[in-house]
């Protein structure tokens, strides 16, 4: 079969669009949206990454930092959170054995979720709406750096992508909760008292444990989505109160911006924003990490109780530690900087080094192992949190924070090596676990390429995180320009180590081309005729 | 020797980079080890050891940091700490405002910089001549926002807004705003 052939076929022509259930088909949809706002996430990495070595002269300081706004919004909602989305709404059905609760409410959330993230990515790219992701009151209501129009639409489109999410949150807690047709009467109040961790909790004042009735990944899908619910209720708000001077300054008024306090501002978003990394994400990925070792070895998870006390503790932990990010403002109160800031976020190295070891201890138990594309991208993606968790709980103390503070270090050893390397990993060992059974067993174009993919990924998401972190110990500050060559070397060499993931997803985004070819790639987009409750084709 | 950011950082390096090292090598050793044969179970006293460890890690950085790195305690304590020196510096319109022209210092004066902001969020950070962080704060329109610092090395010092206030934000740059002079406590450049 020569290339071309396969570009159009797929390998082997094993990919067949047509025996898909509506479920898969529309599960794969969010993977390939996922996936293509993550390729837009790597280009405008790549602009940054090369704009931080010289500043490009067709490129504008106000278009550069419309990018870095873009960036991580682009990542989080247009590419994990509908990876992460599409993959939990055919899990959860697929683990509490029923039908999900609403597919109408699925197609809401991929349509939301993809139309909301290309809009606000379109709005700062024509207007360049900049106030970046932590929005600072009053900077993003200032209308003589930014068009109020511009912002407008931008927030119009990140609420959208809110509502998407919330429509996830009632979707995954409806299917938990419901009783399907013809069912025997479900026990909604006990499955939900399981899924949030309350039948736990009683257990360890009972003499006779209760059995929990959700399976332990499903509970962590639940108490993730818990804090996604929270985190778009408060981005949902402080949109429309952003929305609010925008609209004043459309109809000519100009709104007192002293009216919000921007210290009381900056605790209320962080509270939400922080939902996410310290949250959501942890979460997720902790119970992805507990699956996908329990569906590798086929074993059941190394203490699994404390598993589930973990998460829960992880979720508690993921509303008190917000205060690490105001350890640099002096206005905030000693009490919280030091209680929540520190301690409290000093948790957060337990449990997630619990999920850590867990996950190793239940793939350990296994032994041997064949080092399948999921097991080595899983190892990839704890070894990724192994290193980026710690250089988070360096810069939550008030002493290293004063000199860490929007430095490099915090987007470097931190950010991107927990996105680019724990969470990313993470999510393609996920992708290479579910891609035959989503596809009814279409084969891997490459294994070449899945191996790269790999290395690529691995080596330059920790070089890059690696080199942003020596230069913001040198004092590189994040989210400014240097035009005279302060740190180009390190900027230089975190510039070939973010080509080489660029690399790396470009090998893989062409083995699941190949995998499926052109044509299977459209099929996803053509209605199934098959039975939308159903998960799987059921075997003739 | 007086304990700087110069300092602190190394240390920080050197135990991270070690961290690193130990890390990336236990993972690969186990991602070895975990397709060849061999007793496979994890024992539970290894298990709560490892747990033990990570709080015990978790608590102590902040002690050490607390007991270590001299800027901590007072930085927690400002209000109560009497200062050789004030300098109000007032931030509006992406521009610095300070008192004079070129903030002048004794070495081991202990200075307090009360910095306003008359609209947006800013940062005020000190830099040395090779772009090396001495300290920063955040700007908060609004509140009170002041740091007391102690140099000890007579140079030029740059000011330099640490927090993003849109793209006008990047000038904010005034070389050499602060010259710290051999003085209180001696030092060496």
């Amino acid at each position: 079969m020569n290339v071309f052939k396969t570009l159009i076929d797929g390998h082997d022509g094993s990919f067949k669009p047509k025996t898909l259930t509506p479920m898969q088909k529309l599960t794969l949809r969010f993977v390939v949206v996922g996936l293509v706002y993550f390729g837009f996430a790597v280009i405008e990495g790549m602009i940054m990454r090369i704009f931080e070595v010289k500043p490009l002269p067709f490129i504008p300081a106000k278009q550069f930092f419309a990018i870095m706004t873009a960036h991580p919004l682009v990542g989080i909602f247009g590419s994990s959170y509908s990876i992460v989305f599409g993959a939990f709404l055919f899990l959860v059905p697929f683990l509490m054995k029923k039908p999900l609760w609403s597919f109408r409410l699925a197609n809401w959330t991929f349509w939301l979720m993809t139309i909301g993230t290309f809009v606000f990515w379109s709005a700062g790219f024509v207007s360049h709406y900049a106030p970046l992701y932590t929005l600072y009151w009053p900077l993003p209501a200032d209308f003589a750096q930014f068009s109020a129009l511009g912002g407008a639409v931008f927030i119009l489109g990140i609420a959208m992508a809110m509502l998407g999410a919330a429509f996830f949150v009632v979707n995954i807690f409806k299917t938990i909760t419901y009783t399907p047709e013809g069912w025997v009467k479900q026990p909604a109040g006990a499955l939900i008292a399981s899924a949030l961790g309350w039948t736990g909790l009683k257990n360890l004042f009972r003499k006779k444990k209760v059995e929990h009735l959700v399976p332990l990944p499903v509970a962590a899908v639940a108490r993730g989505s818990v804090d996604v619910a929270f985190n778009s209720g408060i981005i949902l708000f402080t949109g429309v109160l952003i929305l609010v001077y925008m609209v004043g300054s459309l109809l000519g008024f100009d709104l007192r911006r002293t009216a919000i306090d921007a210290l009381l501002y900056k605790n209320w978003f962080w509270w939400g924003l922080d939902l996410v990394a310290d949250g959501l994400v942890l979460i997720f990925v902790a119970g992805t990490w507990y699956l996908l070792a329990t569906l590798i070895t086929g074993k059941t998870l190394f203490m699994q109780n404390i598993a589930r006390a973990a998460l829960l503790v992880e979720l508690v932990v993921s509303w008190t530690v917000w205060s690490h990010h105001l350890l640099s403002d002096q206005a905030q109160p000693a009490i919280l900087k030091v209680a929540s800031g520190e301690m409290v976020t000093a948790f957060e190295l337990i449990t997630q080094g619990l999920a850590f070891f867990i996950t190793l201890a239940t793939l350990w138990s296994a032994r041997p192992l064949k080092m399948t594309n999921p097991l080595k991208f899983l190892i990839g993606g704890l070894l990724g949190f192994a290193l980026g968790v710690p250089a988070g709980i360096i810069q939550a103390d008030v002493g290293l924070n004063r000199i860490l503070h929007n430095t490099q270090w915090v987007v470097g050893p931190h950010v991107h090596v927990a996105i680019l390397v724990g969470l990313s990993l993470t999510l393609y060992a996920a992708i290479y676990f579910l891609f035959p059974i989503l596809t009814n067993g279409a084969k891997l174009f490459s294994q070449k390429l899945a191996n790269i993919h790999f290395w690529a990924q691995l080596l330059g998401g920790i070089g890059m995180g690696a080199f942003m972190g020596m230069a913001g110990l040198k004092g590189m500050l994040r989210r400014t320009i240097y035009s005279n060559g302060e740190f180009t070397i390190y900027m230089v060499l975190a510039g070939l180590c973010g080509a080489l993931v660029a690399f790396g997803f470009l090998c893989f985004f062409i083995n699941l081309v190949m995998s499926v070819g052109l044509k299977g790639l459209l099929g996803l987009f053509r209605r199934s005729s098959l039975d939308k409750d159903a998960l799987l084709p059921t075997q003739e | 020797m007086k304990v700087d950011s110069t300092v602190v950082l190394w240390g920080q390096t050197l135990a991270y980079t070690v961290y690193c090292i130990a890390m990336i090598l236990v993972v690969g050793w186990v991602a070895w080890r975990l397709t060849k044969p061999g007793k496979a179970g994890v024992r539970p006293a290894l298990f709560f050891t490892f747990v033990a460890f990570l709080t015990v890690l978790g608590v102590s950085l902040h002690l050490i940091t607390l007991k270590t790195i001299p800027w901590v305690e007072p930085d927690l304590h400002r209000a109560r700490v009497q200062v050789d020196r004030t300098f109000d510096i007032r931030v509006a319109n992406h521009e610095f405002t300070l008192p004079e022209a070129r903030l002048v210092i004794k070495a081991g004066e202990k200075v307090r910089f009360n910095v306003t902001s008359g609209d947006l969020t800013y940062g005020f950070g000190v830099f040395r001549p090779d772009h090396s962080m001495v300290f920063q704060m955040q700007v908060i329109p609004g509140h009170k926002n002041d740091v007391i610092w102690q140099f000890h090395k007579p140079g030029l010092y740059t000011i330099r807004s640490t927090e993003y206030s849109g793209p006008a934000g990047v000038a904010m740059i005034i070389p050499d705003a602060i010259e710290v002079v051999a003085g209180k406590s001696g030092g060496r450049p």
